[in-house]
């Protein structure tokens, strides 16, 4: 890091001068690559915790009976090496918030949107550097509320990560974690703060601040994702800061927007009256459905980035993966629906919503045929970032197709709540972001540290995260489709259910070796950051306007003027060039289509 | 080793899957039991038609990852622009998609329709963590219930009122046991004292939210007589895991004789 200096002081035509002291370069930055490094380390840290907490849930899953006086110093969660049910709630419910929110909307959009956007666009700095240091001090104090729900009274939210009333309104329903919903709201509330003033900067700054000669339409796959994932954040979070302080209002100040009249629990009369918990769930999943593409966009637009830069060859059909992004970032809307199929709305809404489902799987078929055309007469390099991408690829097929049988309304009876979904989800939402991001670390990580991370150890870490996760989340499907539920503390209690022991043992086992193996991952981007090799300004020979800064980029990017663009960053290969890449920024008229784009 | 890695790409994915599906496939979706056999019918269309993309779409990822690898005097065309097989794929899979959604919403019309006029009428309210069962009786109409009434002590789950006449032939069931003739359309209509659950019969295709506040109904014709269980689908607070039920299906003519000695 200590080399940002160097550059720093090349600077010109800058009117912000370089920040000297340490607490103002590195803690309270206003730089973006300093603040975009911030979220993702501090999302890492918050990647760890989710995962083990995934972990203790697997443990519970696949051996019940058995007990584990060894984690008794887990107060609130074991008693005599016995897992207490109310606090594998809080573990399902804290796993899902973090991850979804504090770990795959964090990395990858306020991590590389950050680092990356002014480098891609061709600009100094984002649009408003205030608001950029302030989102993410706005950030951390929600991580830090969100964690310590886990200390605070009997525990943390345990009303699952889509916390459905009345179940998260009544403080009652769920005994202990009268605290611990109320930080879930606070924290939740910090975070949406803290996106919303990242989108600000991200529309602005893709939008206004673009260097000459960069159109929309010459712009990287990974610009378009975070502009849209900016736009779909803007749009959507609000309707969950709304549900969020309205379920606040039914918890602590007496008001009813969720809580319908004539419940009894645990033999008292709740005394509320005419609220309606599907509206929570309209609200949330308003929000919770284009969430989703939030996680996911960045990832497919990183992938396809990726892709080119090691296949030597253009993107395939950039207007229509273009296209498909915007046409999923506005079905993304129109679908939120198919998370309630079975919630007692009216059958018409269903068939309504399974209509956008149906629709938003044209877009995303789109995208897989475009980088399978990608690859097709291409020249492949497998480096480490390869290979995440196509990691990507194989799960984005993979989590799709399951997409195919949940949109079906009929067939959704079946699979609602069931481990179907979990499968489905992990392998396409989840599974995509973090490979995702993997990917973009290291193809990226020169632009973040100046070094290179090591390619051996990133492959080996591929390897077995890729098979790990394959195996840890396939057989879901199987157990799904048997009709085993979604958030059961013991599912053997059931005689149906019985006969799945062994398959979530096996579960368990690969998702145990799936955690480990993230191990070489901190191992390599730690020991990468400080000790790895020395990277070049451009060591993957790839054509973005990122690649023509420094690694490191100084305070301000570029030392002298910001370069100005002549075409899309997709030049690879181009017939007649003398290198088989042509820089975005070179302005000789090379090629069928030079200029053109 | 790149041509391996190359290879192993798609490669690893269809093997690991193919063998999943030998090792697992006994634990298939459970035995159906009742009339909705058109779900089942729709699952394995859905197999068919998604594994066969699957398998296709990763051979040419492993083939394309192992095929075209960098090599000495290997070159990458300059080809990104195809319109007609843009079209042809967008169009190819909207009308697969199509497909699909016609007949989803055709089995959800099914599904979703008026209830045979001669369909049995009966109450599942769940609370935590039990199942209410109560049948209407001859009169077929149900007695207010009033949340201030319920008084487990006595039985009274749900809070009948016993003062309404449409309530004195109510028939409340001990918790967690509901009854049901072979044979016989039956509605229920699925409530909730407290929190959101979700009536799951497993074998029977059936899924319903009951939502506190509302009153959903859904109908179904059990084929086979036996013992089944009743399943919470919907997390509803620590005791979740355990809110298991039983669905007894009966021949008909001992339906009235079973409730009865299950009443004892
Ligand atoms: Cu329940």
């Amino acid at each position: 890091m200590a080399h940002a200096e160097t550059h720093a002081a090349e600077a010109h035509g800058h009117a912000d001068h370089a920040p000297q002291s340490f607490i103002w370069k590195y803690v309270f930055s206003k730089d973006h690559k300093v603040i975009g490094i911030q979220y993702y380390v501090t999302a890492m840290f918050m990647a760890l915790i989710a995962g083990l907490l995934a972990m203790t849930i697997r443990l519970q899953l696949a051996w019940p009976e058995k007990t584990f006086p060894s984690l008794n110093f887990l107060t609130k969660g074991y008693t005599d090496g016995v897992m207490n049910p109310e606090f594998y709630a809080m573990l399902f419910t804290m796993h899902g918030t973090i991850m979804v929110f504090f770990v795959l909307s964090t990395a990858p959009v306020s991590g590389f949107g950050n680092m990356l956007i002014p480098l891609q666009v061709g600009a100094r700095d984002m649009a408003f550097p205030f608001l950029n240091g302030l989102s993410f001090w706005t950030f951390l104090p929600g991580c830090i509320v969100i964690l310590s729900s886990f200390f605070v009274g009997a525990g943390a939210a345990a009303g699952g990560w889509t916390s459905y009333p009345p179940l998260s309104a009544l403080r009652s329903a769920v005994p202990g974690s009268e605290m611990g919903q109320t930080l879930w709201i606070i924290g939740m509330v910090f975070f949406i703060a803290s996106f919303t003033m990242g989108g600000l900067n991200f529309v602005t700054t893709i939008l206004n601040m673009r260097t000459k000669g960069l159109s929309m339409m010459r712009m990287p796959m990974t610009l378009w994702a975070m502009f849209l994932v900016a736009v779909l954040g803007l749009l959507s979070f609000p309707a969950l800061t709304a549900a969020s302080l309205m379920l606040l209002f039914d918890r602590h100040f007496g008001t009813s927007f969720f809580i319908p009249s004539g419940l009894v629990l645990s033999g008292q009369v709740v005394n509320h009256q005419g609220g309606s918990p599907l509206l929570w769930q309209h609200l949330f999943w308003f929000l919770g459905h284009p969430e989703v593409y939030i996680l996911m966009l960045p990832a497919l637009g990183f992938t396809s980035d990726i892709m080119v830069a090691f296949c030597r060859k253009p993107i395939f059909g950039y207007k229509a993966m273009v296209g498909a992004m915007l046409a999923i970032s506005g079905l993304s809307f129109v679908v939120w629906g198919h998370h309630m199929f079975v919630s007692g709305m009216s059958p018409y809404l269903g068939m309504a919503f399974a209509v956008g489902t149906m629709l938003i799987a044209v877009p995303s078929a789109v995208k897989t045929f475009n980088w399978l055309a990608t690859l097709w007469r291409s020249r492949i390099i497998f480096k480490t970032p390869m290979l995440w991408a196509m990691g990507v690829v194989s799960l984005f097929i993979s989590g799709g197709l399951s997409g195919i049988w949940l949109g079906q309304t009929a067939l959704d009876i079946h699979f609602h709540d069931t481990y179907f979904v979990v499968a489905h989800f992990h392998l396409i939402m989840a599974g995509a972001a973090l490979f995702g991001v993997f990917g973009a670390t290291a193809f990226w990580f020169p632009k973040m540290f100046g070094r290179m991370m090591n390619d051996t150890l990133g492959k080996i870490h591929f390897w077995f995260t890729f098979l790990a996760y394959y195996c840890t989340f396939f057989p879901m499907h199987y157990i799904g489709l048997a009709g085993h539920m979604r958030r059961i503390y013991d599912p053997y209690q059931y005689e149906f259910l019985k006969n799945l022991q062994p398959i979530n043992q096996f579960i368990t086992i690969s998702a145990f070796i799936l955690g480990a193996s993230q191990i070489l991952f901190f191992i390599n981007y730690f020991w990468s950051a400080f000790r790895g090799e020395k990277a070049t300004d451009n060591p993957w020979n790839a054509a973005g306007l990122e690649w023509t800064t420094p690694s490191p980029p100084g305070h301000g990017n570029w030392p002298g003027e910001i370069p100005e663009v002549h075409r899309w960053p997709f030049d690879y290969s181009v017939p007649g060039a003398e290198k088989d890449f042509v820089l975005q920024t070179d302005p000789a008229p090379i090629g069928d289509k030079a200029g053109s784009h | 080793m790149a041509k391996l890695q190359g290879l192993l790409f798609g490669l690893a994915t269809l093997v690991l899957v193919v063998v999943a599906t030998a090792f697992f496939a006994k634990e298939w979706l459970p035995p159906l039991k009742s009339d909705r056999i058109a779900i089942d019918h729709g699952i394995a269309v859905t197999l068919l038609v998604t594994g066969l993309v699957f398998i296709a779409t990763n051979l040419l990822l492993a083939f394309f990852a192992w095929r075209y690898q960098d090599a000495p005097g290997a070159t990458a065309a300059y080809w990104h622009h195809n319109a007609k097989l843009e079209w042809i794929w967008t169009l190819v899979t909207a009308a697969i998609m199509f497909g699909f959604l016609f007949n989803a919403l055709a089995m959800w019309g099914q599904l979703q329709k008026a209830p045979p006029a001669d369909a049995m009428l009966v109450e599942v309210v769940g609370q935590q963590f039990a199942w209410n069962v109560r049948y209407p009786g001859k009169d077929g109409i149900f007695g207010r219930t009033d949340a201030k009434l319920v008084d487990p002590g006595n039985l009274n789950f749900i809070g009948l009122d016993k003062t309404d006449p449409n309530a004195a032939d109510d028939v409340i069931m001990p918790q967690n046991q509901l009854y049901l003739p072979e044979g016989l359309p039956v509605r229920v209509r699925i409530r909730s004292l407290d929190v959101i659950h979700s009536f799951f019969l497993p074998n029977f295709r059936v899924k319903q939210d009951a939502m506190p506040g509302m009153a959903v109904e859904t109908w179904f014709t059990p084929k086979v007589a036996g013992d089944y269980e009743i399943a919470c689908a919907e997390h509803c607070g620590l005791g979740h895991y355990r809110m298991r039920g039983q669905l007894h299906v009966v021949k008909p003519d001992g339906f009235d004789a079973a409730v009865a000695a299950a009443l004892e």
